[in-house]
């Protein structure tokens, strides 16, 4: 039936939009994703003091504030339509696909907001070198990339589920461990100072994770969405 | 011509059957009202019936002159007013209606909106954040909605909720527009709207 | 039913074998005898979350509560065989590492196995509807399981390990194991699977009756 990408690119950003202004006026995201990520960040800047950490620990750190702070924020987007009720109405008028790949793109949005505020700060308090920074960044857009990759998926899930609170975290965590892990040990290499290159491998799994993820997320997303 | 055809439905949640053999069939033109006591299942027939839930057995299909029609032409066709689909709160009524259209994949007109808003009698009020709006309000905005689509199946659960008279008067009047070109299906606790179904089905 | 005995027989045998033969691996020594147990149980883990993934296929596209009831049970399964791997490489990294933990790679993947396992149950005791849960827990379930690929074949390459990479295959996948060894090491993992294959073949029948019951009675 005639032009169904175009259909869908349409119908998708009808639901970023859409969420883009409930957030706006409701804030409740973007409240809780900041106030986690900056409470946290001060808590480890006076924790250190004048110490100077060394950029494993500091990549390390880096990205729990990140993972934490997403796990406060990004499951509200699915949550939302459940606790007001606008969830059947949603899945009465929309296609699914449209659905995720809007609220999707949402998160992402969070995410790039949330990170363009907590990495300048986190690089003043902890006083990492900048030395890197053009690839700091590269990784970081990857990640951000990968993190919404894994948890939209997962938002959608418990979002159904009785009981919210702790079950985010603990479902989304054994499936972005591997990112992790591969994000802390590039973020270490970059913040040594070596060139992108150097953390090729990871990059490439990174990436290749993402491309993973999204596209199961898309395929498994109907059957978390009906009923 | 439009057709609605249920065939031996049936929903059991755990070992609690709430009913069974279910077998409806609906042109364009008629209408029916499911009724019967609180907990009979009313709500969960319809909600099969608009294919937002699965049946434990059975199936429902929607035809166009006896084609089928797929789940992208039904969200295009179909629409349900009931106490469990709200609008946002934190949009304008007129954001709302302009949502829902964007995302079923259609259209709607500044004057096309401001038809349906005086028709549901809220003209003034499309600015305003439907989290102002009191309940019946909101109900007559999901009258908007549900007739933002030019609908041909139209599902209503409990018609007359949360409606002063003049309300009741607008749903009426709407449902009589509407006769002709939709397949009605109403579920209602209120003797006075069984007649504004044709036929009668009854649960429990 | 019979080779319920042949089973019982060969698991003693191999057990036997395994302490009296000489040890596997020369330079770590009588310790490397674990590697009978603990990589037959990893296997198994990993064969259980497959059978838990395909049974939620299953469930998703047939919508049969068996299959959910299946899914469960090879995930209940997994997740001992899973303790079972990482207690038994707990121990062998004590003796031959000197602590119980390192996080290197193959022990980060059998505890993210765990972690999975455990969210896996979690979601299942917080859903309430049946069907809701099965349709929710058999999402996660795939969900999850198409990570395991990066974890078992992308990670370890990427970080280096402590894990003898070498003493089992080489670089150019050719076993370096002596004879008696592989021929011990082989059975030892069919004799595991068979095992697991008995106790999950018991829960299918269990299930198969009790949801005949069920639907009988009402």
């Amino acid at each position: 039936m005639g032009d169904n990408s175009a259909g869908l690119v349409s119908k998708s950003l009808a639901v970023f939009v859409k969420d883009l202004r409930l957030e706006l006026r409701s804030r409740y995201g973007l409240n809780a994703i900041f106030m986690f990520g900056i409470t946290t960040l001060a808590v480890v800047s006076f924790s250190l003091g004048q110490a100077a950490l060394p950029p494993k620990v500091l990549g390390a750190l880096f990205w729990i504030i990140i993972f934490f702070s997403a796990m406060s924020g990004l499951a509200q987007v699915f949550v939302r339509e459940e606790e007001q009720q606008t969830a059947l109405t949603l899945r009465l008028t929309a296609d699914p696909d449209a659905v995720f790949l809007g609220k999707l793109f949402f998160n992402f949005a969070l995410l790039i907001l949330m990170a363009a505020v907590i990495t300048p700060l986190f690089f003043i308090f902890t006083d990492a070198s900048t030395a890197g920074a053009i690839n700091f960044l590269v990784i970081l857009f990857i990640g951000i990339i990968d993190l919404c990759a894994a948890t939209t998926l997962v938002a959608a899930i418990i979002a159904k589920a009785a009981v919210k609170g702790a079950l985010f975290a603990v479902l989304a965590f054994p499936i972005l461990l591997p990112m992790l892990i591969a994000l802390t040990l590039s973020s270490e290499k970059i913040m040594s100072g070596e060139s992108l290159s150097e953390a090729a491998k990871m990059i490439q799994f990174l990436i290749a994770y993402a491309i993973v993820m999204i596209t199961a997320s898309i395929l498994l997303f109907k059957y978390v969405w009906q009923e | 011509m439009f057709a609605l055809k249920a065939v031996k439905l049936s929903k059991k949640f755990g070992q609690r059957t709430v009913f069974s053999d279910i077998n409806l069939e609906l042109n364009s033109g008629d209408s029916i009202a499911i009724t019967g006591p609180n907990g009979s299942g009313k709500t969960t027939l319809l909600k099969l019936l608009v294919k937002l839930h699965r049946p434990t057995s059975g199936n429902v299909n929607f035809f166009d002159d006896g084609r089928a029609l797929d789940e992208d032409a039904l969200r295009h066709r179909v629409s349900f007013v009931s106490p469990y689909l709200n609008l946002y709160d934190q949009l304008s009524g007129e954001e709302n209606l302009n949502f829902f259209a964007a995302v079923r994949g259609g259209n709607i007109t500044g004057k096309g909106i401001e038809s349906l808003l005086e028709k549901v009698g809220l003209a003034k009020r499309g600015l305003d954040l439907v989290g102002t709006y009191s309940t019946g309000m909101k109900q007559r905005l999901k009258y908007a909605l549900a007739l933002s689509n030019n609908p041909q199946f139209l599902f209503l659960d409990e018609p007359m909720s949360a409606l002063d008279d003049s309300g009741k008067e607008i749903v009426k009047k709407i449902i009589d527009e509407f006769r002709e070109q939709c397949v009605i299906v109403l579920a209602t606790n209120e003797k006075e709207e069984y007649a504004l179904g044709r036929q009668q089905c009854r649960l429990g | 039913m019979w080779w319920k005995y042949l089973l019982f027989l060969g698991m003693s045998v191999i057990i036997w074998f395994s302490f009296t033969t000489p040890a596997p691996q020369q330079v770590i020594g009588e310790a490397s005898r674990i590697f009978y147990y603990h990589i037959p149980q990893a296997w198994i883990c990993v064969v259980a979350f497959a059978m838990s993934a395909y049974y939620s296929v299953k469930y998703l596209k047939k919508r049969n509560p068996l299959d959910d009831d299946l899914a469960a049970d090879s995930a209940r399964l997994g997740l001992l065989f899973c303790l079972l791997a990482t207690l038994t490489g707990a121990v062998f990294a004590k003796v031959t590492w000197g602590s119980f933990w390192n996080w290197d790679p193959r022990e980060t993947s059998i505890f993210i196995l765990l972690l999975i396992y455990g969210a896996y149950f979690a979601l299942r005791s917080a859903v309430e509807d049946e069907e809701r849960r099965a349709a929710l827990t058999s999402v996660y379930a795939i969900f999850a399981f198409v990570t395991v690929p990066f974890l078992v074949f992308v990670l370890p390459r990427m970080v280096p390990s402590l894990h003898p990479t070498d003493s089992v295959i080489s670089k150019n996948l050719k076993f370096t194991m002596g004879p008696q060894v592989r021929t011990i090491f082989f059975s030892s993992l069919t004799l595991f699977t068979v095992l697991f294959f008995w106790i999950f073949n018991i829960l299918k029948k269990t299930n198969s009756i009790r949801r005949k019951m069920e639907t009988s009675a009402v």
